[in-house]
């Protein structure tokens, strides 16, 4: 009777270490399966939807300056060391232009010094790293929905897509962003030229970056280039929307 | 010899939820430190990078491939099984607890009773426990007080506190809750309390599967899929009667 109950307990055990790793070798085998990741992306339309419900116009949490991170850490590229950047940056970005076209009636080229001259949002916020941590910075930067209103956009516009000066890995296609007009025209949401009450470092995205709080790190393009407004992601680099989209990460990065 | 007794020991939904529970508690779990792998540091307070001061660093590389999923590094397939099994998760514990609290499950089996909670009490079932004499005969029918107290734990304490960090985490969740952060003193705090609040989690798995071993697995794991349990009878020795 015992020695019964043992064999069946060894089954057991040893039934349930078999079939666990069967479990993580199937688990490995669909990470790597297209349509199963497609299911398991399903619950970004889920968490965009019911983030956008939830979330609506709110604005994300803004610190006190003696909330600072001490250090401001950089991430991803902290150089795009490439010529037309190296030209650009050896003249202070006296000659950069920001681009704005795509879906818009009125087109723009707007250098450093015009930026600065228009109205202005400062805010302290912070930046969360999809990797899993946070920094807290002082930003100042003209909102973006101000820019894309000058720029009259188009009614059929659904997407800013924002081209960046760097390439993360040689010949693999430059940094690009893209977010939705909600958060385009969110009040926080800025094309920001300083942090924390000096220019922007190289480190940081120099002249001009992105933030869209409320989303995570790689959302936060650097060194942009050109901004263009757009009906549709479809066409663009591999069409999800982004560099990091591109290569599996979430376009909606709210969590 | 008197033919064993048999009860019909879990419902339907009870064991139904309990397997889809099962799947996902174990993948959010792996694919959970596939996430923490990325930056297998914890931090304290509202923010916390590379700069500054850790709370606790596991490891250069984190927890080894065999605990993660994907078992290779990657960051994004991990965030993608452990967010639509988070959602499968959410969606079924609700199911759960709405069903548990209408059947009475809540207060009939997972609720201590006053009497159960006298110190005297735990540390007879305590001791009981350490020396491996679990229940027989009609006290088997029901969860001993130890089994209560770590469902209930489960239940009720830690996945709120789970699903609460793991929100305070999303950027965009808290613009619209902010008392989230004041609640847990920061983003980063959030994390080390989801990663701690899912350590414990783990460690109620092992404790759990090494009682269904040791209270006979066949039966155990059986009463789970069926529903039909075989009552342990009280002959092979007396357990107190606790007072």
């Amino acid at each position: 009777m015992t020695a019964h109950v043992w064999t069946r307990r060894q089954m057991l055990l040893r039934g349930s270490a078999a079939f666990g790793g069967l479990l993580l070798a199937g688990c490995d085998q669909l990470s790597q399966s297209p349509s199963f990741l497609r299911v398991l992306g399903s619950a970004e339309h889920l968490t965009y939807r019911a983030q956008r419900l939830v979330v609506g116009q709110s604005l994300a949490r803004e610190f006190t300056e003696a909330q600072l991170s001490p250090v401001f850490r950089s991430n991803g590229t902290s150089d795009p060391n490439n010529e037309t950047y190296n030209r650009l940056r050896a003249n202070q970005f006296a000659d950069w232009r920001l681009s704005i076209r795509g879906m818009v009636n009125r087109p723009l080229e707007l250098s450093l010094a015009a930026l600065r001259a228009m109205q202005s949002r400062t805010q302290i916020t912070r930046h969360d790293c999809v990797e899993g941590w946070s920094a807290i910075g002082k930003w100042t930067g003209v909102p973006l929905g101000n820019i894309l209103t000058l720029a009259q956009l188009n009614a059929e516009a659904r997407f800013i897509v924002l081209y960046c000066a760097d390439e993360l890995e040689r010949n693999d296609g430059g940094y690009y962003e893209s977010i939705d007009l909600v958060d385009a025209f969110h009040p926080q949401t800025l094309l920001a030229y300083a942090l924390n009450d000096r220019p922007l470092a190289v480190a940081n995205g120099a002249p001009l970056r992105l933030r869209v709080e409320r989303q995570l790190g790689y959302k936060q393009a650097k060194y942009l280039m050109r901004i263009e407004a757009v009906a549709s992601l479809d066409d663009i680099g591999r069409g999800k929307g982004g560099y990091w989209e591109d290569r599996g990460y979430e376009w909606y990065a709210g969590i | 010899m008197t033919s064993p007794e048999i009860i019909r020991r879990h419902s339907l939904a009870t064991r139904l939820l309990h397997w889809i529970n099962a799947l996902c508690v174990f993948l959010v779990l792996m694919s959970g430190l596939q996430i923490f792998n990325a930056d297998p540091v914890l931090y304290w307070g509202q923010y916390g990078a590379s700069p500054d001061k850790a709370l606790l660093a596991i490891g250069a590389h984190g927890f080894p491939h065999w605990a993660t999923i994907p078992s290779w590094q990657g960051l994004a397939q991990g965030r993608r099984w452990h967010f639509f099994f988070a959602w499968l998760l959410v969606f079924n514990s609700l199911l759960y607890v709405l069903f548990s609290f209408i059947s009475g499950h809540v207060r009939r089996d997972l609720l201590p009773t006053r009497a159960e909670l006298v110190p005297a009490h735990l540390a007879h079932d305590i001791w009981d426990h350490l020396r491996l004499r679990f229940p027989r005969g009609a006290a088997a029918k029901r969860y001993n007080v130890l089994q209560k107290l770590a469902y209930f734990g489960v239940i009720f304490v830690l996945a709120p506190l789970i699903l609460a960090t793991g929100l305070t985490m999303s950027p965009g969740f808290d613009a619209a809750c902010p008392w989230l952060l004041n609640l847990f003193g920061g983003r980063q705090s959030a994390r080390t309390i989801h990663f701690t609040a899912a350590m414990l989690v783990a460690l109620f798995i092992l404790v759990h599967l090494l009682m269904v071993v040791l209270a006979g697995p066949w039966n155990e794991v059986r009463s789970m899929i069926t529903g039909r349990y075989v009552v342990p009878q009280s002959k092979s020795y007396p357990v107190s009667e606790p007072k």
